[in-house]
């Protein structure tokens, strides 16, 4: 049952019309940081205020929510944001990806396609990519609004400079439709090219910093790199443990004290569903 | 004879509130010149220089750059991202501290290639190809290319901001009193190494200064300075062997302190 101390979902009408016009203003300049009115939310910053407060603006009755955290449901701060939402909005929640209509998200895609009707909201905790070189704010919102954008090149240079490659691995920085630069959020490098001609609605929101930022349907997004180090998705040279599966993203775990580990996918649902699909891995039981 | 000045300055003026940054300057600066301007401190070098270079708005006057494109604009008027492209590509801008003028957070070699990547520099071995060129025309040794300008010395940073700067092929530079700071013998370095560089490019410059060494030796013609006027101007040998304005004079004398 909805808490009835509160509007649902949280946050109260006037506010949610609030962070709808500034995701509505994000749709319409794609990759474009909006300014809005972060509210208190009851968790900590860096617990995803800034995707809750999104996710609290989209949410319907009927949807069915989905939340997220390095590719699992079943984190402490995944389980929270869904109770969340349980409590204040009544809505329906599940793991799978495919029956969630709305997806919140931190450091990771999805491994399975998303498809039209789905909104992925991802919380994003520094949304100003130019801010490693250049701290000043006037200054990166008018590199923004002049396209002038050779620093973050001067980033991916000091990386090859140093490592011999670009050894950003996430937040690794994109442009948008030919225009806008912009931080992807700490997902893996793995996860971009997912961000491009996807058929979902996608939504950044960072709480502490009061922006938020969206993708629309099918926008093109692109990774920025050099000629002769040309963007590469790379992820661990394995296959998962449990499903077998070669083409989604792995996390290495540990398996016993004795320094046995194993690569294992990090998006859960993708993995347990390949599994009842009879998939297994050389680790599986 | 040359006919179409690179930068014609008419009647800029800059006020800070009520009190005078500089006032009604004028002066004409041909291809390859080089122009200092003198003057103690107070008098409104600065002031003027950073109306010049577009990060100053004057309150009045036009600063009319011959431009590579379009031949002459004013700069003045132009739009930001006009401005801001020239001086990415047409001017230079060295300051006088050189973490003003740097990136200390980025290697040598990010310094000086930030500007190609800045016009649309794409290839990462060409890029460093340029650094490694300049920091070889500026004296600096190609093994420091990754270390931070924080690891250099001041007449090296200060050799750094210039290679940074004319990597792509500025016609013109700006100078704020470039070896301020410096001791003797490194300012004599630099200013041999800046007078080769005006030389070989065939760069025009304007160099602020407070030192009349330093326009003796690399200026062509000089403006003097006073109270945000210009009291006197003409070439550099005549204003400095004849002055006519009697501040000049106080001033070649080193009677004043500046
Ligand atoms: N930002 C400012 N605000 C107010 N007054 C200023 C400012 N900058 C310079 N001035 C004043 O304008 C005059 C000219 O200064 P400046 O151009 O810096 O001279 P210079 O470079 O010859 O030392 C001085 O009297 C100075 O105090
Ligand atoms: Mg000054």
């Amino acid at each position: 049952m909805t808490d009835q101390a509160y509007n649902f979902a949280y946050l109260d009408e006037q506010t949610k019309r609030m962070i709808r016009r500034a995701i509505l203003k994000g749709l319409a300049i794609p990759g474009y940081q909006v300014p809005f009115a972060s509210r208190e939310m009851p968790m900590p910053y860096g617990w995803g205020t800034g995707g809750v407060q999104v996710s609290a603006a989209v949410l319907c009755p009927d949807d069915c929510f989905k939340v997220i955290d390095q590719g699992a449901d079943d984190t402490t701060n995944a389980v929270s944001i869904r109770s969340f939402f349980e409590r204040t909005a009544g809505i329906k929640t599940t793991t799978s990806t495919k029956a969630a209509t709305v997806i919140q998200t931190r450091h990771r895609v999805p491994e399975m396609p998303l498809s039209e009707g789905q909104i992925l909201v991802y919380q994003v905790p520094i949304p100003e990519p130019l801010r490693f070189l250049e701290p000043r704010e006037s200054e990166t919102r008018k590199m923004h609004s002049l396209e002038e954008y050779g620093l973050m090149h001067v980033k991916l240079y000091e990386d090859i400079a140093r490592h011999g490659h670009i050894a950003t691995s996430y937040a690794y920085p994109v442009k948008v439709e030919g225009r806008y630069v912009m931080d992807p959020s700490p997902i893996p490098k793995f996860d971009n090219p997912k961000l491009s001609d996807s058929a979902a609605i996608q939504l950044f929101g960072a709480g502490r910093e009061q922006r938020i930022y969206a993708l629309p349907p099918y926008s093109r997004v692109v990774s920025l790199d050099f000629e002769d180090h040309p963007f590469e998705a790379s992820k661990a040279d394995h296959s998962c443990g449990l499903c077998a599966a070669e083409d989604s993203y792995l996390d290495e775990v540990i398996v016993d004290d004795v320094g046995g580990r194993m690569f294992v996918c990090s998006d859960t649902d993708f993995c347990e569903a390949r599994r009842a699909a009879g998939h297994k891995g050389k680790d599986a039981a | 004879m040359i006919d179409t000045p690179l930068l014609s300055v008419r009647g800029v003026s800059r006020h800070y509130g009520a009190h005078i940054g500089c006032s009604d300057v004028s002066f004409d600066l041909y291809p390859g010149e080089v122009m200092g301007i003198v003057g103690e401190s107070g008098s409104g070098k600065s002031t003027l220089l950073n109306c010049m270079s577009g990060h100053l708005a004057p309150d009045a006057g036009e600063v009319v750059f011959d431009t590579r494109a379009d031949g002459p604009r004013d700069t003045v008027t132009m739009s930001e991202p006009e401005r801001r492209m020239l001086s990415r590509t047409e001017w230079a801008f060295v300051h006088q501290h050189a973490r003003d003028g740097l990136r200390m957070g980025v290697s040598a070699g990010g310094n000086v290639g930030e500007r190609l990547m800045a016009v649309g520099a794409r290839n990462y071995g060409d890029i460093r190809d340029k650094a490694t060129d300049w920091l070889g025309r500026v004296e600096i040794s190609e093994s420091r290319i990754d270390d931070r300008p924080g690891t250099f010395s001041g007449g090296m940073q200060q050799r750094l901001q210039i290679a940074r700067n004319l990597v792509t092929g500025p016609r013109l530079v700006f100078m704020d009193e470039p070896t301020g700071g410096l001791d003797v013998s490194v300012q004599a370095r630099l200013l041999d190494l800046v007078r080769g560089l005006v030389r070989d490019m065939g760069l025009s410059a304007i160099i602020v200064t407070h030192d009349l060494a330093v326009v003796r030796l690399l200026a062509d013609r000089l403006m003097v300075m006073k109270s945000g006027h210009v009291v006197e101007q003409g070439l550099t040998d005549r204003v400095l062997d004849d002055p006519q304005h009697g501040y000049t004079q106080l001033l070649v004398s080193s009677v004043l302190q500046v």
